[in-house]
């Protein structure tokens, strides 16, 4: 029987989902369901755009408006829906390469523009559904199928790249803290402009395998042992800190939304018509 | 003495990369062609090749890498599917006006959408426009001897275009066969190296790539892309006959089988040729005189040859794993439609889709298409000339 945010939010005959055993995506998607039950929003005026991976598979169990669109092109598809109808509540459903490889150009305009769309990227730190080869966020020196013996590329820290760029929300949790998740989550759904959400994955059949993280389990526990929340980093020294990865809000600061700032254009033209 | 293996076609593609030592290969994943930069990958890894392999961030940069390394005198290459090759459009304009000889392997994939990831053959026909050579493989065998073939096709002096070659996604890319391999220093020798006459970074002779083409030069330029594109038949066939001598497996511009005295015919592309010549041998036992052209070279479009081929069939049906939405037919339907218009105008001449989207095609397919040709044969019947086989009402 599933329980009643599944039965209530979820295509139930959709269900089972695709995804691996173990896959931190399942949690994720739950966790935003979730948030949206919590923040009292009506499912017919919430509209869920993703592109393509295992992550942008989530909308198409969600039961609300959803759009599959095409590899990294989500954030431009969902800057038309919202702004054709700015009463939607838009959500993009985002994974790290389809946000920061080939769709990185989309996002950082999105941010640039404040527009109010909220984005949760899941990242398992690799491609997930080609098969594992190494994307903008696997950790410098980690393995992927098109790196076997280690990948020398930095990687982007997602929501420094999207605060840098103009998101006036950004926030970092994991699946292993998925009600920290609901909680940032709900945050960036109040947040009128531009929000991120990074959502630490875990990818245990490729990103795992590869960089010999053990199983989905120990992989949960290597989240829960190395998120420190930025509150309590604040007070650690910079040795504490090595090896450790932030979580919880590092950006919430409201500035004019991009589809409100465009009605006052209108407004006022159509004062002088 | 060649190498018996058994490969899966993509296997084969990026054992020819290996064997050619390209100096650049540039690539984004996409199923179901992610396998040969993988593959590839892992020869770089090893030290097996010299190639610089560049992980690039979509298919737009890994086609504008390869425009760059070519540019600069270099052999680049890159493998792609469906909305990869999508996303490469604008780039594989640049890449054949600039007259670049860039190999691809381009593993067949409908493309969306709706999204879907098994084969047709949507990708590489909605690029048949686009200035590159085009050729396609029945078979593993065949994407890699098509592969090695193709790069001394493109870097031809009379031709320098770039070169796609296609294969099935899943039906061959995937599937493990029997294949004879060529020693790494015979394709070595038959490739030879690449010394292009014009190229940047050239400190003796600095160029331009890629500038301003207004009205006073742009047609020419044009004009001379299609004159490269008509001269690259010949050449096809002359480095076909050199394979031939290496290799004794023999190429042409398109394969004719059984198709001499055949009475009734398909023109076909890549695998499915495969099925329909055992759908041929069992009409053959049964007195039916069938046969089977199946395209190799489809851009430049060896419209004479196949005219010639095809004149003294009854009934042709061309099979088409692609739409076109001209509403009159698929693309290679249009094709062979005009090829044989004042040639052999007394063909019937049907079309079918087949296939789209992965959806299996069986010989129980090809029989019944063959039946319709008999029937049209028999009649002069020619009905409805836009047909589907194996889709549902
Ligand atoms: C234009 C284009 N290129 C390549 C692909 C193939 N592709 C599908 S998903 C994917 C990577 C997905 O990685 P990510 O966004 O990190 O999501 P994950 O699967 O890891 O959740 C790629 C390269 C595609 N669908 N379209
Ligand atoms: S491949 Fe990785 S990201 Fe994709 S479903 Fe499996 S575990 Fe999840």
């Amino acid at each position: 029987m599933p329980s009643t945010l599944v039965e209530k939010y979820f295509r139930t005959e959709k269900l089972p989902q695709i995804w691996c055993p173990g896959c931190g995506h399942g949690i994720i998607t739950r966790s935003i369901a979730s948030a949206i039950d919590q923040s009292g929003l009506d499912k017919d005026k919430v509209c869920i755009v993703s592109g393509i991976g295992c992550s942008s598979r989530a909308p198409g169990y969600m039961d609300f408006n959803t759009l599959h669109t095409t590899h990294g092109r989500a954030l431009a598809f969902a800057t038309g829906i919202k702004l054709a109808n700015p009463e939607i509540k838009v959500i993009v459903i985002t994974g790290d390469g389809d946000a920061t490889a080939i769709g990185g150009n989309h996002l950082i305009h999105a941010c640039r523009r404040n527009i109010g769309i909220t984005t949760i990227v899941y990242n398992n730190n690799i491609y997930g559904m080609t098969g594992g080869q190494y994307s903008p966020t696997t950790p410098k020196g980690d393995k992927g199928t098109t790196a076997p013996f280690g990948n020398i590329d930095k990687s982007f820290d997602i929501c420094s790249l999207a605060s840098a760029a103009g998101a006036t929300y950004t926030a970092r949790a994991t699946a292993y803290h998925a009600n920290l998740l609901t909680t940032l989550v709900k945050n960036a759904l109040a947040n009128d402009g531009f929000s991120l959400v990074e959502a630490v994955s875990a990818c245990p059949t490729y990103y795992g395998r590869k960089n010999k993280k053990g199983n989905a389990v120990e992989m949960m526990e290597w989240q829960k042992n190395n998120a420190v929340n930025v509150a309590a980093a604040s007070k650690m020294t910079q040795e504490q800190l090595e090896g450790k990865f932030l979580i919880g809000e590092f950006k919430n600061k409201p500035e004019p939304e991009y589809t409100s700032e465009y009605q006052k254009i209108i407004d006022k033209l159509a004062k002088g018509r | 003495m060649a190498i018996r293996e058994r490969l899966s076609g993509n296997e084969a593609m990026a054992v020819a990369m290996r064997q050619i030592n390209p100096d650049v290969v540039a690539a984004f994943p996409i199923t179901p062609s992610t396998e040969i930069p993988q593959y590839f990958s892992q020869f770089v890894a090893n030290g097996e090749v010299d190639t610089e392999f560049v992980a690039v961030e979509s298919e737009h940069s890994a086609m504008s890498a390869c425009i760059g390394a070519a540019a600069a005198g270099g052999r680049a290459m890159t493998a792609t599917s469906a909305n990869g090759l999508a996303l490469m459009w604008e780039m594989l304009y640049i890449a054949a006006s600039s007259r670049l000889p860039i190999t691809m392997a381009c593993v067949n994939r409908a493309l969306s959408g709706p999204i879907n990831i098994h084969n047709d053959h949507s990708d590489s026909m909605g690029a048949r426009d686009s200035g590159w050579i085009q050729l396609y493989s029945e078979n593993n065998q065949e994407a890699y001897d098509n592969f090695i073939q193709a790069l001394r096709i493109g870097e031809h002096d009379d031709i320098m275009l770039p070169v796609m070659v296609c294969q099935d996604g899943f039906i061959t890319s995937h599937a493990v066969e029997n294949i004879e391999l060529l020693e790494d220093d015979k394709v070595k020798s038959f490739i030879g190296e690449y010394e292009p006459d014009h190229y940047m970074l050239n400190s003796k002779e600095p160029i331009g790539v890629g500038p301003l083409d207004l009205p006073a030069y742009y047609f020419e330029h044009k004009r001379q892309q299609a004159e490269a594109m008509k001269n690259s038949k010949k050449i096809i066939l002359e480095v076909a006959r050199e394979f031939e001598k290496l290799t004794g497996r023999k190429y042409d511009l398109f394969e004719e089988y059984k198709l001499n005295d055949a009475e009734i015919a398909l023109v076909i592309i890549n695998s499915t040729a495969g099925t329909a010549k055992t759908v041929v041998d069992k009409l053959r036992a049964n007195g039916v005189k069938a046969g089977l052209l199946k395209i190799r070279v489809f851009r430049p479009f060896p419209a004479e040859e196949i005219a010639n081929a095809l004149k003294h069939i009854k009934a042709l049906a061309v099979m088409d794993k692609a739409e076109s939405f001209s509403a009159v037919g698929g693309p290679l339907f249009a094709e062979i439609k005009s090829t044989l218009y004042g040639t052999a105008d007394g063909i019937k001449i049907v079309n079918y889709i087949y296939g789209l989207g992965g959806r299996d095609v069986k010989a129980d397919d090809i029989e019944t298409v063959y039946s319709q040709l008999s029937d049209i044969s028999k009649t002069g019947n020619i009905g409805e000339t836009y047909r589907y086989i194996g889709v549902r009402q």
